[in-house]
């Protein structure tokens, strides 16, 4: 027994069955349109919202790892929070901030049971900022998810901790300017340097590979709660073209030239080992330039 | 002396403390026992006087019988914990001062609208949180059950009733003492350990992830996809017919020699001890006094304190506060007789402790001049006062 499920078969009735993702006859399916664990397919997101992305790749992990029936959820409030009636897990829904205090108690009275906490920017890095904080140093056994678009979507965009120098927000007009409204905090740094954190990534939606890259993160995170390794985080950067003010289209490379820049995606603590932000982010540079040589050659070889 | 309360009996809610059980204690410990018999495997505070033995005493008992105490980073974080081991089921407490219920009221009202079985332990400076404890401890139409025990027995019964009330009704259920309950010691009998808590199918355990049939906790009245949700107005009009339904159950009262009396004074918690003292003295001096303490703070008992006061022509309300039971004291009374205030603020050089009020012969100076519709007499260090 590997404890890991088998991926579902598309059965008659089931979500994701007969609907425009499975394709006509003879077409090879190789997912479901609806993540195993939401209860339905329909959301009240916004167009271009990147948040149902990371949500899927966390029920995704969740299922993958065969930790569906010993799993609560513990929801924060923002636009997530309507995952919160759609997803088949045992949740507890939360105040704005407070999950991670709420997911200890989980915790400390079921250590058996794997415990999440799904949070926005404005939740866990304004309001909440002390709790996540506290509860990585103590080293609690739980994982937070940090889901960042840099804006309080839910309000209508205004300006959060995490959002980034010259955006433009509902109360920021002219963009975020350091010299009045203060420098974006990189979460993930500031988790990773302390003790009780065993596992600190940041990840993205903005295109099918960064997706890919944040289900093995989000992976990696439970993994290290399974494990009893330690305090668990993963933030995933997301799409808000709303909350952003550009067009649906326009949200992921918007992503990528803003946000994307500063909260930059990678992995800030493995084993022990920490790497920053900034290193971070000059290996995403030296890769990228190595990868536009490579295709200026020709193309990429097979390793 | 007669008790009067709508409904069950106090009495047969915990059991009755034999002599030979009894150990000298001060109150917080008393409380973290009473707790620990009654079932709570969890609390998490942090340290405030005169609140900080409370939590030293979880912080060393609850080990001991499989529980957790967590030393939180905050009264935020202290509530929040709490939240999440009530959703698991735990019989679970937090508690703090005045000051630091202050920090918690937000979630202290949302965990009423999530009806989730949570204690609090207010151990106040003073009697200055009446209004903070009745009015609900934050926003929206929520209220606490408030008990306000009188000294270190009455705490520890209170204590056990308090986890039975709130697994019953699943609703939040204060304690509220002081710092006089909280440090005095008595010879107390904690009792055998109670029955198991009951069964709470709505708590969340993980166990039924991918069946559609998931729990979810929610203080917003909300369901899972494809079951009956009430939505957000339907939840909180249910919640305030159940604080209703509360409201009629619960009350309780305590009174003495309102038979004949022509003023009767009231009093809640620790004070009310040292005001049932001086009306026996003035009673024993022949002055037909009587004296009134709520035992549950709310549901305020307002009928029953009317037709204790009934005969009066004069009521008088102690307590250490600038005026807060008054207001309910009035309510409750509705014009029938005036109502004088006799207590104040009153505190020792901290802050913390008992000031130069909570003695008896100058609570039962006080009550005698309303008895004879005179002036208060100045307090012993105020101009006119005795040396």
């Amino acid at each position: 027994m590997t404890g890991r499920e088998p991926p579902p078969a598309p059965t008659p009735g089931a979500p994701g069955a007969g609907e425009p993702g499975a394709g006509p006859p003879g077409a090879r399916r190789i997912g479901t349109a609806v993540p195993d664990l939401l209860l339905t397919g329909e959301h009240h997101l916004c167009p271009g919202c990147g948040e149902p992305l990371a949500v899927r790749g966390l029920l995704e992990a969740i299922r993958h790892l065969g930790l569906t029936r010993r799993t609560i959820a513990v929801a924060g409030i923002g636009c997530y929070t309507s995952f919160s009636m759609t997803t088949d897990l045992d949740l507890v829904q939360a105040l704005h901030g407070r999950a991670p205090s709420v997911a200890t108690g989980i915790k400390r009275m079921r250590p058996d049971v794997i415990v999440y906490t799904l949070q926005g920017d404005g939740d866990m890095v304004n309001e909440g900022l002390q709790e996540v904080l506290h509860t990585a140093a103590r080293g609690e056994l739980i994982t937070c998810v940090l889901l960042n678009n840099g804006v309080f979507g839910e309000t209508g965009g205004h300006m959060t901790a995490t959002t980034v120098a010259g955006q433009r927000t509902k109360n920021t007009l002219e963009g975020r300017d350091p010299a009045r409204d203060g420098h974006p905090i990189l979460i993930g740094d500031l988790i990773a340097r302390l003790d009780g954190a065993a596992y600190v990534a940041r990840g993205s939606v903005h295109h099918p590979g960064a997706v890919a890259r944040t289900g093995r993160m989000l992976r990696r995170a439970f993994e290290t709660q399974v494990a009893g390794a330690g305090f668990s985080f993963v933030e995933v950067v997301t799409m808000c073209p709303t909350g952003w003010f550009v067009p649906t289209l326009d949200g992921p490379g918007y992503l990528q030239e803003t946000l994307g820049t500063v909260h930059v995606m990678g992995e800030l603590k493995v084993d022990g080992r920490i790497r920053t932000t900034e290193e971070l982010r000059a290996e995403n540079t030296r890769a990228d330039a190595e990868m536009r040589a490579a295709l200026a050659r020709g193309g990429i070889e097979e390793p | 002396m007669n008790a009067a309360r709508p409904g069950a009996d106090l009495a047969a809610a915990t059991p009755a403390p034999g002599p030979a059980t009894r150990r000298l204690m001060e109150g917080s410990e008393a409380i973290a026992e009473a707790a620990i018999a009654a079932g709570c495997r969890f609390f998490a505070g942090y340290p405030m006087t005169p609140f900080t033995e409370l939590l030293e005493h979880f912080a060393r008992r609850l080990p001991t019988v499989g529980g957790v105490c967590c030393n939180a980073e905050s009264e935020l974080e202290a509530v929040g914990m709490a939240w999440g081991a009530a959703a698991t089921g735990a019989r679970a407490a937090t508690g703090s001062t005045g000051q630091g219920l202050s920090l918690m009221e937000e979630s202290l009202s949302e965990i009423t609208l999530a009806e989730l079985p949570l204690v609090t332990f207010l151990l106040a400076r003073g009697q200055q949180d009446y209004h903070q404890a009745t009015r609900g401890l934050g926003h929206g139409d929520t209220r606490h059950v408030v008990l306000a025990p009188i000294d270190t027995h009455e705490a520890v019964a209170h204590t056990r009733l308090a986890f039975d009330l709130a697994d019953r009704w699943r609703h939040p259920v204060l304690v509220y003492g002081d710092y006089l309950l909280a440090h005095t010691r008595e010879a107390v009998a904690i009792g055998p350990d109670g029955p198991p808590p009951p069964p709470k199918p709505w708590a969340v355990d993980g166990s039924l992830g991918g069946t559609g049939r998931s729990r979810i906790i929610s203080p917003l009245g909300f369901g899972k996809v494809g079951h009956p949700s009430p939505g957000i107005e339907a939840h909180q009009r249910a919640i305030a017919a159940k604080q209703a339904e509360i409201a009629a159950a619960e009350a309780r009262i305590e009174y003495g020699g309102c038979d004949d009396a022509t003023t009767v004074v009231v009093a809640y918690g620790t004070p009310a001890r040292f005001v049932r003292a001086a009306v026996a003295e003035l009673r024993d001096a022949g002055h037909r006094i009587g004296w009134v303490r709520p035992v549950t703070l709310w549901p305020f008992p307002a009928a029953a304190l009317a037709a204790a006061v009934a005969g009066a022509r004069r009521v008088a309300c102690f307590e250490l506060s600038a005026g807060q039971l008054i207001d309910d004291v009035r309510l409750a009374v509705l014009g029938a007789a005036p109502v004088r205030p006799i207590g104040g603020i009153s505190t020792d050089g901290s802050g913390f402790g008992v000031g130069r009020l909570l003695d008896t012969e100058v609570i039962a100076a006080r009550i005698l001049a309303v008895h004879r519709d005179e002036d208060l007499p100045p307090l012993p260090d105020e101009p006119g006062g005795a040396p």
